[in-house]
């Protein structure tokens, strides 16, 4: 992971507030991003000081984006006029609409092109949409994470398009000598009432290219009620493509001339290599190449391997077989899961080594309280397992490199390729490709920098293939942990008080490893609403390599803190509903108090539903019961209802599945829909069965057989239910997912009087 | 290194030079440039790479191509008519959105044609069971049966 100076970590609540700028970005990606380059592209000339002045504002680049870039080269080679970086239109009526960030799946290149077309008043079935070249200055920071696309770039997309509608107005003002007031729009045209006349905006664009671009301020936004494409079922703009197999991904990028690759690292993470058979492995049947790189020091870039070219992916994969390598092991990785667990549990029982937060009074609470439970709550680490392995296509030639990734994280991609080639960023050109699956893994671009250095080295383009065991094997792994909980009821059936002592790891004895632990109380609900609360942290030592999953920390803190709230309700004798219900009190923000704020009248309103929606407290068969949980993630209030079977023998069936949800206004209601029903599953799919342990540094599953994803049969039906709240619009990749598994486990208890406190469920002897 | 002729969805492709043991899934990719067939796990556990051969749903990373000649290969690209008609399966795909990243879409559209193919009219049981050797990493299960569902009552609302 990239160094960065310790700095001293907040320990009140208090100060963690103060530090959270309500606009910074709060969210790990964030964290991944700090060190993002923001050099000029060298096709845009720039004084100093007006560039200082537009990449010091919030989404840098649309200030440019909407003026320099239609004037400079108001004509593409297309014949499609520009009136911003993120439109063209041609003469037949035809508009093109950039999607700047990589579609993972989350039906982004759809649903922010959507924002755009409903300013433009353009009739959706006129556009095409594009994914966008990477370029810091027209578009800003490019990626796909922390479910932050819409609300960060929600006034950009709108703007881009209302800009451009002025422009078209002035334009068949200009044609029609009338005042540009009078003029109207609608499905792509331009309308004067009083004159009857009308114009397409395919017949307007060269005109509108050439005008200037209006200030900020004189640009009109829509009013939500004359919306006719935002808050729509809006079908996936790939989808022909994808149903008829066209290759839109990374994985089916093919060159002219292209060799195929493969690259053996050491299976524990931090060996390098001592030698190998390359002089074997050179006489098998279609090997070109085959050579050892030093790696360049960053994990998240270059690590050291072996590199085998080939003239075809199979005769790849069948040299590296053949492949024996000498692993130098002395700094590699000697983690043990079972080892870990051990010191777990004797280190649960010492005092921790600090505390992350805290508010009241918790020793004093303990020594009042009616009852008091304790619990701890363990999780092993997962994997991404994205369907689409790891790969990555090049091409280095007189100095230069163009790569064809598909990654979450193209902007920090360049930077990473320049970095491990030695290259200035401005000789790094990535082209967005389709992705297969990101679920966070793809924020780290080591396939594109090792195919960079594998095609440098061979001065020839080639696409590097992992194999499906070389994606499970080296990931940068969803953090496992355990959670010592300590609750206390009062005698009013109220939480007295509750302590958290998280055990998670460390790279270097000091800060936890990324998305080891929560960097603000409300991802620790109800933190922030207890009278006495604590959390601890201890950290036990790690080498293995932690990075980002679907809903960073709050996937595992919102099991063990949503099925611990659970036992303290039953605990107290009280309905889970009732309780929460009276956790959340009266409406109000919980600090930092905005959008990424949580919002009990939100959450109580999603509550309600998600219960109501499902039947809550209706009459139910003996072994079958609900499970309710909340959550807030990414600015998203979820509730989640589980409706579930369990048998003597542990035997589950998850029938249904009710899912809550505030994220403001939905952009797209088909896509918006889809995510939560795909965190749904996904999270009963990583809760149910999915489990990665490590022996001598070693990953002990490879492939599907050891890590099982959930199949349609087991899947429960999911229905999802919008409360389209008056608030800015946020995103649905993530925050549908944290709820689940402790609706899953509430239930299972519900059902069965059983207590899950170990994830993957199967480890107590659960299946389906 | 021997040569083969495969037939691939009506058309006779001739495969030179190539290692028998050459699963059939990288054959179509990488010798033939028919890029929808996915790879995903090269042990026949995702069905990614589900074609069909002679009619039947198989996982194509695990035939060598020695061991399907002779055989009528289909492809998610040979689904559609020659026309250009889709087949209804990948119609309704595209009208009730199912795909998230899209990844495994067409081994599910193949496993389902396939399904349809032999019963017109599947009921949940019948899909679950056919489709059960199809990973969905996304999770839009929901979708893919509904999906099918509605393709069948199409197929058999056109046949009537």
């Amino acid at each position: 992971m990239k160094k960065s100076s310790p700095s001293p970590e907040p320990s009140t609540f208090e100060a963690l507030f103060d530090e959270l700028n309500p606009n910074e970005e709060l969210d790990s990606i964030g964290e991944l991003d700090l060190n993002e380059d923001m050099s000029l592209p060298n096709n845009i000339k720039m004084d100093r000081r007006s560039f200082l002045k537009i990449s010091g504002i919030a989404g840098a680049g649309f200030v440019l984006a909407f003026t320099l870039s239609g004037k400079t080269n108001a004509a593409s080679s297309e014949g499609r006029s520009e009136l911003n970086a993120y439109i063209r239109i041609s003469p037949d009526g035809s508009i093109y609409i950039y999607s700047k960030n990589p579609e993972i799946g989350q039906g982004i290149k759809t649903s922010m092109p959507m924002i755009i077309a409903e300013e433009l008043d353009a009739d959706w079935k006129d556009v095409t949409v594009e994914q966008s070249p990477i370029n810091k200055i027209l578009f800003g920071r490019q990626n796909a994470g922390g479910s932050r696309s819409i609300s960060s770039n929600w006034d950009t997309m709108r703007k881009a398009g209302a800009t451009a509608r002025h422009m078209l107005i002035n334009a068949a003002a200009n044609e029609w000598s009338v005042p540009a007031i009078e003029c109207t729009t609608e499905n792509s045209h331009v309308f004067h009432g009083n004159t009857s006349q009308k114009i397409s905006y395919g017949n307007l664009a060269t005109k509108a290219a050439t005008l200037v671009a209006p200030s900020e301020g004189a640009v009109k936004l829509k009013d939500k009620k004359d919306y006719k494409i935002l808050g729509k079922r809006i079908t996936g703009v790939d989808n022909h493509l994808l149903v008829t197999g066209q290759p839109l991904f990374g994985i089916d990028q093919a060159l002219p001339g292209m060799l195929y690759a493969v690259y053996e690292k050491c299976p524990a993470v931090g060996g390098t290599v001592d030698s190998a058979n390359l002089d074997e492995i050179r006489k098998l049947p279609g090997v070109k190449y085959a050579f050892i790189l030093k790696g360049n020091g960053n994990v998240m870039e270059l690590k050291p391997g072996v590199a085998i070219v080939a003239t075809s992916t199979w005769a790849a994969f069948q040299a590296k077989r053949q492949l024996k390598v000498k692993w130098n092991e002395s700094n590699a990785s000697k983690d043990s899961w079972s080892d870990l667990v051990k010191r777990a549990q004797l280190m649960k029982v010492q005092p921790a080594e600090k505390i992350l937060f805290e508010k009241g009074n918790v020793d004093a609470a303990m020594e009042d309280s009616a009852k008091s439970i304790d619990a701890l709550y363990s999780f092993q680490f997962a994997a991404h397992a994205t369907l689409e392995p790891q790969n990555c296509t090049a091409w280095y030639s007189n100095g230069a490199i163009e790569v064809w990734a598909p990654t979450q994280s193209p902007s920090r991609g360049l930077t990473s390729v320049a970095n491990t080639l030695g290259i200035k960023e401005n000789k790094v050109t990535i082209h967005q490709t389709r992705v297969g699956g990101g679920f966070g893994r793809r924020l780290v671009n080591d396939p594109a920098c090792e195919v960079a250095a594998i095609s440098k080295h061979i001065n020839a383009p080639v696409k590097l293939q992992w194999t499906r065991e070389d994606d499970m094997v080296h990931d940068f792994y969803r953090a496992g942990g355990f959670h010592s909980f300590k609750g206390g009821i009062d005698r009013e059936g109220k939480v007295a008080f509750l302590q958290d002592h998280l055990i998670t790891f460390s790279h270097n004895g000091e800060k936890s490893v990324i998305a080891g632990a929560p960097r603000r109380p409300s991802q620790v609900f109800p933190a922030q609403l207890l009278n006495n609360f604590r959390m601890n942290q201890s950290l036990l030592p790690l080498k293995t390599l932690c990075g980002l999953l679907r809903a960073p920390e709050s996937n595992t803190t919102a099991w063990a803190f949503q099925s611990f709230l659970h036992e303290l309700a039953v605990a107290s004798g009280r309905d889970h509903l009732e309780f929460l219900l009276d956790i959340m009190g009266e409406p109000q923000w919980l600090p930092p108090k905005n959008l990424y704020g949580l919002n009990t009248g939100r959450a109580a309103d999603v509550i309600k539903l998600a219960a109501e929606k499902a039947g809550w407290g209706k009459k139910l068969p003996a072994g079958r019961g609900l499970g309710l949980a909340f959550h807030f993630s990414h600015a998203g209030h979820f509730a989640e209802v589980a409706e579930v079977s369990v048998s003597p023998a542990k035997k589950l069936i998850v029938h249904n599945v009710t899912v809550a949800a505030d994220i403001g206004p939905v952009i797209n209601l088909s896509g918006a829909e889809n995510q939560c029903q795909g965190s749904v599953i996904d999270g009963l799919s990583t809760m149910l069965g999915l489990g990665i342990t490590m022996e001598k540094g070693r990953i002990q599953q490879s492939n599907f057989d050891t890590y099982p994803l959930l199949r349609m049969p087991d899947a429960p039906n999911v229905d999802v239910h919008f409360i389209q709240s008056d608030n800015p619009p946020t995103g649905a990749g993530e925050p549908a997912l944290p709820p689940l598994a402790p609706a899953i486990c509430n239930a299972i208890y519900a059902a069965s009087g059983y207590r899950v406190r170990t994830l993957p469920i199967t480890k107590e002897g659960f299946s389906v | 290194m021997p040569d083969y002729t495969l037939t691939i969805n009506g058309k006779s492709h001739a495969v030179k030079d190539v290692d028998n043991s050459t699963p059939l899934l990288w054959i179509l990719r990488d010798t033939l440039g028919l890029a929808g067939t996915k790879y995903g796990c090269g042990i026949g556990e995702c069905g990614a790479c589900t074609i069909h051969l002679d009619g039947k749903p198989i996982r194509s990373c695990l035939y060598p191509v020695s061991a399907v000649v002779d055989e009528e290969i289909r492809t998610i690209e040979g689904l559609t008519s020659k026309d250009g008609t889709l087949h209804p399966l990948q119609q309704e795909w595209i009208v009730s959105d199912v795909s998230q990243c899209g990844y495994c879409q067409a081994g599910q559209i193949m496993s389902a044609a396939a399904l349809l193919d032999q019963n017109p009219n599947p009921s949940d049981s019948d899909i679950n069971a056919a489709m059960k050797g199809n990973y969905c990493r996304c999770g839009t299960y929901n979708r893919i049966k509904a999906a099918i569902h509605t393709a069948a009552d199409n197929m058999s609302k056109k046949g009537e």
